[in-house]
């Protein structure tokens, strides 16, 4: 009864309170331009675009950073999670030193490291740093080599295919012949396929390489620190949280499943890729799922270094323009539920494909 | 079948320690080629604990232990080389429940021996027939009895050709009416000749097949003689006790 009354209380403030400044309510304002700039964009968008189109750019530099972050934070966190569970005790200590680290520093404050203390902090574009003149770091971002095909680019993937398809008849043929015999065709005709492939491609792919002219670099991929920052703030310390996770999932495989793989001969290695990890893996996905859920809603603190994704553009600029707080507040929102609710539904799938089959 | 090394497995005056607990006291056995171990002794006595340190899954601290003519030291870089060597079967059966069966007999082979695929299964579906389990080839080890399982088991450590099986009490965990089945299969791998090292109270297994009869108690080798003369006359107290317990009712 009191929190019905209360919220029939703030609504009727919310609307008197929009009424009074006179900010026109309904997503008619989607179709009006948005007249500000965006310094990341992976599609068109100029300041005469609408606010629909800023939406949708702000929508994928955050999907752009959530699909960097989870790749990566899956990558690191297994290699330490493993790490932790080293015979090897500096490898193991080490691993835990990162563990405890950075899931014990705030969020923000490591964003902010990234972005203030370590690459904002890299030398001006005269100065760069350089990887054989072609790639270029410095305090405006990394500069790549742009990579352009040429018609004829597509042969080379088909070239590639059609010796590896060639390589297996040659091999069901040969079947009954001698080992070396069995083995070289097959070799032969890959190592055909790799060395013409890549031939092709010397011939049809022109890297466009970034040069320095004037103060900044033209021609090549310019990566905003902004979104190293946020990838590299965003993964590290997700992957302290991941790591735990496949610690945990590697010890709750019992302890016969590495014995009767070993007493087999197989190695350490393939014991762990063989038999253990496929077992842990049901372990692991579901709270993997929180995490890279994590991921994706923390993305949202790249706002405070200025990233230009869904909050920071919709929630932020747009809203301060339009003061359309309950549309674009809501339509955030829903946004942020349906990208949850599609990851959770892809790795449900995936985890009941792990299922073990019982009687 | 035959190697150079004169013996199966030497193991001379070896000792093992849990923390402060010792678990083998100098114990020494000798095994020849295609000669079939039975090891008894009450809970606790350090059987598996010495069948475990034949193919290292436990290191033992002193003595020796030569397996094939290779010194199972701490600077062995390849142990998995001995290991596949020497096949193993556990009490809970331990099959990879991930795999199907068929799949379970074919991982170490394919990986470890790197025989083709094909190859591996035929070897496979062969070793199946053989512990009678031909059509449980594709279902999982979790749709099977505790004796489909066991077999499972048998097949797969068989499917690495081993030179020598170690058993750690293969039926224990078994509903009686499954327990002959794993025996028939046991008791033919021996009559194959087959250098087998298992530990079991299953008295009448040992009677049939086993060529000596290895009484431990308290982490030592306390009696060791051929199956007839070990029943008929036990030397020492402690394994007149152990077998008027065990055969008494
Ligand atoms: N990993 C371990 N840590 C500590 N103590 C152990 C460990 N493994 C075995 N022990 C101890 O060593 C002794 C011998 O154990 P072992 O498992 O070899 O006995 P066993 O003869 O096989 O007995 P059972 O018939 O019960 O299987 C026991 O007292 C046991 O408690
Ligand atoms: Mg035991």
């Amino acid at each position: 009864m009191i929190v019905a009354s209360v919220v029939v209380l703030l609504v009727a403030t919310a609307q008197e309170n929009i009424a009074k400044q006179r900010i026109a309510t309904g997503f008619g304002f989607f179709d009006d331009e948005a007249n500000f700039a965006i310094i990341q964009t992976l599609i068109p968008y100029s300041e005469t675009s609408s606010y629909a189109r800023a939406l949708l750019v702000g929508l994928l530099n955050t999907l752009l950073v959530a699909a960097l972050g989870i790749a990566l934070a899956s990558v690191i966190g297994f290699t330490v999670g493993i790490a932790r569970l080293s015979p090897n005790w500096l490898v193991a200590r080490l691993a835990a030193i990162y563990v405890e680290t950075l899931r014990n520093v705030p969020l923000l404050l490591q964003l902010f490291f990234w972005y203030f203390a370590v690459l904002r902090a890299l030398p001006r574009p005269a100065a760069s740093l350089s990887i054989g003149d072609a790639v270029f770091l410095n305090n405006r971002g990394l500069f790549v080599p742009a990579l352009s095909f040429d018609g004829m680019a597509w042969l080379a993937p088909i070239v590639l295919v059609m010796m590896v398809l060639a390589s297996r008849v040659v091999s069901t043929r040969t079947r009954a012949g001698t080992r070396w015999l069995d083995r070289w065709p097959r070799a032969g005709l890959i190592a055909f396929g790799v060395v013409s492939a890549a031939g092709i491609l010397a011939f049809t792919v022109r890297a466009e390489v970034p040069a320095l002219t004037g103060f900044s670099f033209q021609g090549g991929v310019r990566v905003i620190p902004e979104l190293m920052a946020l990838v590299i703030g965003l993964s590290t310390y997700t992957a302290a949280f991941i790591a735990e996770i496949v610690r945990a999932g590697i010890q709750g495989v019992a302890k016969g499943q590495h014995e009767a793989a070993q007493s087999l001969g197989l190695s350490r290695w393939q014991t762990l890729r063989l038999v253990v990890m496929p077992q842990a893996l049901r372990i692991i996905v579901p709270p993997l799922t929180s995490q890279y859920l994590n991921l994706t809603k923390n993305s949202s603190l790249g706002t405070a270094i200025a990233y230009p994704d869904l909050v920071h553009v919709f929630a932020g600029t747009a809203l301060n323009q339009t003061g359309q707080a309950v549309e674009i507040l809501t339509v955030t929102m829903v946004i942020y539920l349906t990208l949850s609710l599609l990851t959770a539904a892809a790795m449900n799938w995936y985890n009941s494909r792990l299922r073990l089959q019982e009687r | 079948m035959m190697s150079d090394s004169p013996h199966a497995v030497e193991i001379r005056k070896i000792s093992k320690f849990f923390g402060g607990f010792q678990a083998l006291k100098s114990v020494s056995l000798t095994v020849d080629h295609g000669e079939r171990i039975v090891i008894c002794g009450p809970s606790g006595s350090g059987k598996s604990t010495l069948i475990r340190c034949v193919n290292r899954l436990e290191e033992h601290e002193e003595g020796e232990i030569i397996v094939d003519g290779v010194a199972l030291t701490s600077n062995l870089s390849h142990i998995e080389e001995v290991r596949r060597e020497v096949g193993m079967v556990f009490q809970q059966f331990n099959l990879f429940p991930h795999l199907t069966v068929l799949e379970n007999c074919t991982l170490a082979p394919i990986w470890v021996r790197r025989v083709p695929k094909a190859e591996a299964t035929s070897r496979a579906m062969a070793l199946l027939e053989r512990v009678k389990i031909p059509d449980q080839a594709n279902k999982y080890p979790g749709q099977l009895s505790g004796g489909q399982q066991q077999r499972v088991a048998i097949a797969r450590a068989l499917a690495m050709n081993p030179k020598i099986m170690l058993f750690d009490e293969p039926t224990s965990a078994l509903d009686p009416e499954m327990i002959a089945e794993v025996l028939d299969v046991m008791v033919e791998l021996a009559t194959d000749g087959m250098t087998m090292l298992v530990v079991t109270h299953e008295m009448g297994f040992a009677r049939k097949v086993a060529d000596r009869v290895v009484f431990m108690d308290a982490g030592e080798i306390v009696e060791a003689a051929p199956p007839e003369e070990f029943f008929a006359n036990p030397k020492s107290e402690r394994t007149k006790l152990f077998l008027s317990q065990i055969l008494g009712h």
